[in-house]
């Protein structure tokens, strides 16, 4: 098997190189794991169970919490809001990880792929930039940018007035993750292609093959294992990105409300904690899904290979 | 190979290299408009930031400021805008610091040895955490701090961020461990090396840009979270600057621009330092690079 | 998962020390360490030097600790009395603190909304002032000099459980040169809500003038509430909440959404400004340009937003330009308690921590701090309806609009009901409004309404329609 198109937990090399055994191996494994367990499991556990309660965070239903079993869950399953709000959050993977991020940051990383020297560094370093920045600070930029009175881009391109996060809240969010997250996938795509021979590509391009088949045939079975890795990791964290409520707070009328702003507003601003559990829950189990779907699409492949 | 389905060139010697040329030509200029347009993109929005600390009557609109430097002393009076910075280094680095260390040791054990159910437990945990950084685990998180006599405490919030980083910084070391060649370890192995020292002095500098990459997101991430900080710790003199950054608005919620553009800046600026340093010190990439 | 039977337990202990304390209190009366020579308290509030409403904060560090370590020194006591600041918002202010107090931590003397005291103390978060400190708490002087309806404000179920800072008062303002180029009178006072709408439909005839602002929509939050659903809704006889049930889509709800769609529909009010997340503040930088015609508001704009001195949209010009008048109701008389004009009020409460170590010094500190002396100072000349009468009216006096507030219009104000729901319906409420000014009609958006409030309160039961 070649290095480098193995999916990304696929099988180990050599097993146990450095002679580790398996008592020192769990003696390496311990610290993070007892970390996890603690501060992300338990609370992980608690959570689930917050959510068939009916707790909230003040009133009687906070000195007396309830056992309600699956309330929450058909709750949410029927309200409207909630499948409009899932709805849009499929929209923002789609649109802001898959095809924004990850299509994006291979365009840059591909662009990129043979150059050194000052323009990749450049480039490089103001997608990372958007990346590393404090997302307050970012949305407060976003919307400095996008203002209809005073913003920026409405200045550039002559158009006052132009109410983007009222007209096209969507769009708008999708572009700024976009923005935000390109430089992982950028990275990723750009350690991936290094395992792509230049030798391979050249012969493709000789042999009269266009670009889009060079990437379909030459490249992307080479960094198929990445392209799962990175699919999989940008699909979850958008999923669960919260930024979006600092620029358009979910608006105009939920318009832009993807289900982390959702749970946040009836977690926090309406106090139903157990109910926002149960949303967070449900948001778990389709993140499973996403993440089965992509093992499926991009991991067996790999074997029939 | 599959390149061999190409369709075979219909046109005489000659004319193929000029088209050849031409394309190629085009492909150049295709690719350096597209860079431009990526460097625009993302360069755009980040002018408001450059210009209106300095500018003495801000608005929303990037322009030219009229310079002055009476913003950052305007901030130098709010008591806690500077210590706020040194909090959020202490929080950034406590994190970054267990994050790496325990992510690389979990991910290399993971890597060398064959744990049964190792996938699922890794997918698993990817997918706890990302619900336990949402608003409904607030309460959990502050009970098991509570509990744990971790309220007030930066040691308390150094934990739980590093429990939910944790999953995901195992997952893209490990794939750093895999594409690593294990004959290093093995010829060490046999010179007598104990597996510690075999991490310490072979595998850690084999995957150095990896640790760095993990530990510049680490850093990120803690940089900019506001909720654990802000639910854990008592007061403004722990709190980081994220936290401190939304006491920077008015009664009415407006914000008060010169303090917020000015404060933006001082609050980004140790981030996009920190990135510089490591990239041109450990390089900055991900798997698959160190194989060159 | 070992969440649960500790969970448990955590609630059993919790009720325990509740009746205990409770049997405590009764019987003797006398709170925990009331002779104790070395005493620390906190206080905490949502206020922080050099951001979030800076001054109160600077009053707590720079004159209520100070005075009051001095005066208990004299008392041969050694007090340390620490201020923990917070500059968030409301909502995350009060998650902070409804954590705190749940885990029996916080500040001894807090800060909080009235419209928070019902819902903690439903939730065994506070108790009432005299459980906490004692006897001492009735006979403060203080109560005399606040109103019953101000005391409402910290009261729940006929029990005080902290202290008012003050209160406000809604009104419409309007432009009076807007109004003169319009052919309309100085001094306004429109008795129908119809008076309303023709003043509007003459505005409209100003060029680049919005004619009304009233605020609707969810980006306005708690603002399309107060200043707009609430108000309306009271003016056309309803009660958001009363005897136990919430308002569905009643007459007054119809009615209240009716206006919206008269306001908005009939090109009066400008519905994209309602869905901007910064809306509020574009209709207050738009009333001081001149742009907006009449706008509802409390009487915060007048004081901190057209304040010729230091407003966030100042108006050199506010006492000559600007003229307020009472919310009227639909018609005269059609008003809750037949009223034929209508506001809403809240405002700021202190409330003791329930578990602070020293209950009675806690409650020496409040009181001090809403002695006619600590309220004056906490004003340091800014002028503001407090709680305390014998303040009012010696600040007041100079104030049109102030004095206009504490004679007319607080006598006909109503509360918001302090239930932890409330939010939560009030969210409902204003996407009725939305949906109005949105162009749907007013039984389509009292129907829409009334299905989301039943599954906020649990079931048609709890609703009138």
């Amino acid at each position: 098997m070649v290095e480098g198109r193995r999916p990304a937990t696929g099988a180990s090399p050599a097993p146990d190189a450095a002679g580790l055994g398996r008592a020192r191996a769990t003696g390496f494994l311990v610290p993070a794991m007892v970390l996890i367990l603690v501060f992300l499991v338990v609370p992980a556990a608690w959570t689930i169970y917050l959510g068939v309660t009916n707790y909230r965070l003040t009133g009687l239903a906070a000195a007396h919490p309830e056992v309600v079993g699956l309330d929450n869950y058909t709750r949410a399953l029927g309200d409207e809001r909630f499948t409009n709000s899932l709805l849009l959050t499929l929209q923002f993977v789609l649109g802001s990880a898959v095809i924004g991020q990850a299509g994006l940051g291979f365009a840059i990383a591909f662009a990129l792929r043979d150059r050194r020297g000052p323009l990749r560094r450049v480039v490089e370093g103001f997608v990372l930039l958007s990346w590393i920045l404090p997302s307050s600070v970012v949305a407060f930029l976003w919307i400095a940018l996008l203002d209809r009175d005073g913003g920026t881009l409405n200045a550039l391109l002559g158009i006052p007035g132009t109410a983007w996060l009222l007209d096209h809240p969507m769009l708008s969010i999708i572009i700024f993750n976009t923005w935000r997250g390109t430089a992982f996938s950028m990275m990723l795509y750009a350690a991936a292609l290094e395992n792509v021979p230049r030798s391979h590509l050249e012969t493709a391009r000789l042999a009269g093959a266009s670009t889009w088949q060079q990437l379909r045939d030459v490249v992307f079975p080479r960094i198929r294992g990445h392209v799962l890795t990175n699919l999989l990791l940008i699909s979850l964290w958008t999923f669960n990105d919260f930024a979006p409520f600092l620029i358009t707070a979910g608006g105009p009328e939920q318009r832009s409300e993807i289900l982390p702003v959702y749970v946040y507003k009836v977690a926090l601003a309406g106090g139903e904690l157990g109910f926002g559990a149960a949303i967070s829950f449900i948001m778990l189990l389709i993140n499973l899904v996403i993440a089965l779907v992509y093992l499926r699409m991009l991991g067996r492949r790999k074997e029939a290979a | 190979m599959t390149t061999t389905a190409a369709p075979a060139p219909t046109t005489e010697p000659t004319g193929e290299r000029s088209t050849f040329a031409v394309r190629h030509l085009l492909a150049q200029i295709g690719r350096y408009t597209f860079l431009c347009a990526v460097l625009g993109f993302f360069a755009l929005p980040l002018l408001w930031l450059a210009t209106a600390p300095f500018d003495d009557t801000p608005t929303i609109t990037a322009s030219l400021p009229r310079f002055t430097l009476d913003n950052f002393r305007a901030l130098l009076d709010n008591p806690y805008a500077l210590s706020s910075l040194l909090n959020s280094v202490y929080l950034a680095a406590g994190t970054a610091a267990l994050v790496v260390t325990f992510a690389a040791l979990a991910a290399y054990a993971l890597s060398r040895v064959r744990v049964p159910g190792r996938d699922a437990l890794l997918y698993g945990l990817l997918l706890l955490s990302s619900i336990v950084t949402g608003t409904a685990t607030m309460v959990p998180l502050f009970e098991l701090a509570f509990r744990l006599n971790l309220i007030d405490s930066r040691l308390g919030v150094i934990l739980i961020l590093s429990g939910g980083l944790l999953p995901a910084a195992i997952f893209i070391l490990k794939d750093f461990m895999d594409s690593t060649p294990t004959s290093y370890e093995e010829s060490a192995r046999v010179f007598g090396a104990s597996p510690l020292q075999i991490m310490r002095h072979i595998v850690v500098p084999l995957v150095r840009p990896g640790l760095a990459t993990v530990g510049v997101w680490a850093v990120a991430n803690v940089w900019g979270n506001f909720l654990v900080p802000f639910l854990l710790l008592r007061g403004p003199d722990k709190a980081p600057a994220a936290v401190i950054m939304y006491t920077l608005y008015t009664e009415g919620g407006q914000a008060d621009l010169r303090l917020l553009s000015t404060f933006s800046l001082l609050y980004s600026l140790p981030v996009a330092l920190m990135f510089v340093f490591v990239s041109s010190r450990y390089g900055f990439r991900f798997h698959g690079g160190i194989k060159r | 998962m070992s969440a649960k039977p500790r969970r448990a337990a955590g609630v059993l202990a919790a009720l325990t020390a509740v009746a205990l304390t409770a049997t405590a209190c009764g019987g003797s009366d006398e709170p925990a360490g009331k002779d104790a020579k070395n005493i620390t308290l906190t206080i905490s509030a949502n206020s922080i030097v050099g951001g979030k409403n800076s001054a109160g904060a600077e009053w707590i560090e720079k004159w209520v600790i100070p005075k009051f370590v001095e005066a208990q020194k004299a008392k041969g006591v050694t007090a340390k009395v620490t201020f923990v600041p917070s500059g968030v918002d409301d909502e995350q202010y009060k998650t902070k603190l409804a954590l705190d107090l749940r885990s029996k931590g916080g500040a001894d003397v807090i800060a909080v909304d009235g419209i928070w005291v019902g819902e903690f103390a439903q939730a065994g978060y506070l108790k009432p002032l005299s459980e906490v400190a004692g006897g001492q708490v009735d006979s403060w002087e203080g109560w005399s000099q606040i109103p019953e309806t101000v005391q409402g404000l910290g009261s729940f179920e006929n029990k005080r459980y902290g202290i008012p800072l003050g209160t406000d008062g809604r009104v419409l303002y309007y432009n009076k040169k807007l109004f003169a180029q319009a052919g309309l009178p100085a001094d306004w006072q429109p008795k129908s809500w119809q008076e309303i709408l023709d003043a509007g439909a003459k505005l409209k005839a100003l060029p680049g003038v919005t004619p009304i602002q009233i605020n609707a929509g969810t980006a306005m939050g708690e603002a399309t509430s107060m200043q707009g659903a609430l108000p309306l809704l009271v003016g056309a006889g309803g009660e958001i909440y009363k005897d136990g049930k919430w308002s569905g889509a009643t007459q007054p709800v119809k009615d209240m959404l009716d206006f919206y769609t008269k306001v908005y529909g009939g090109g009066l009010g400008d519905p994209k400004l309602q869905q901007e997340a910064k809306g509020r503040d574009k209709s207050f930088a738009e009333f001081a340009a001149g742009k907006i015609g009449i706008l509802g508001e409390g009487d915060y704009f007048w004081r901190s937003v057209v304040n010729p001195k230091d407003g966030i949209a100042k108006m050199a010009d506010r006492d000559t330009t600007v003229g307020f008048a009472m919310i009227p109701a639909k018609q005269p008389g059609a008003g809750i308690r037949g009223q034929d004009f209508v506001s809403m009020s809240g405002g700021g409460v202190r409330v003791l921590n329930p578990n602070s170590k020293f209950p009675s010094q806690a409650w020496e500190l409040l009181s001090f701090m809403h002695s006619a002396e600590g309220v004056k100072a906490e004003l340091a000349g800014e002028k503001r309806i407090t709680a305390r009468s014998d303040v009012n009216k010696e600040v007041l006096a100079g104030d049109p609009m102030l004095s206009f507030i504490t004679d007319k219009v607080l006598p006909v104000t109503a509360y918001r009901p302090p239930l932890a729901v409330y939010p939560q319906v009030s969210v409902a409420l204003q996407e009725a409004t939305a949906a109005a000014a949105a162009g749907k009609s007013a039984d389509e958006a009292a129907t829409a309404y009334q299905k989301k409030v039943e599954g906020i309160v649990g079931g048609p039961g709890n609703v009138t329609s």
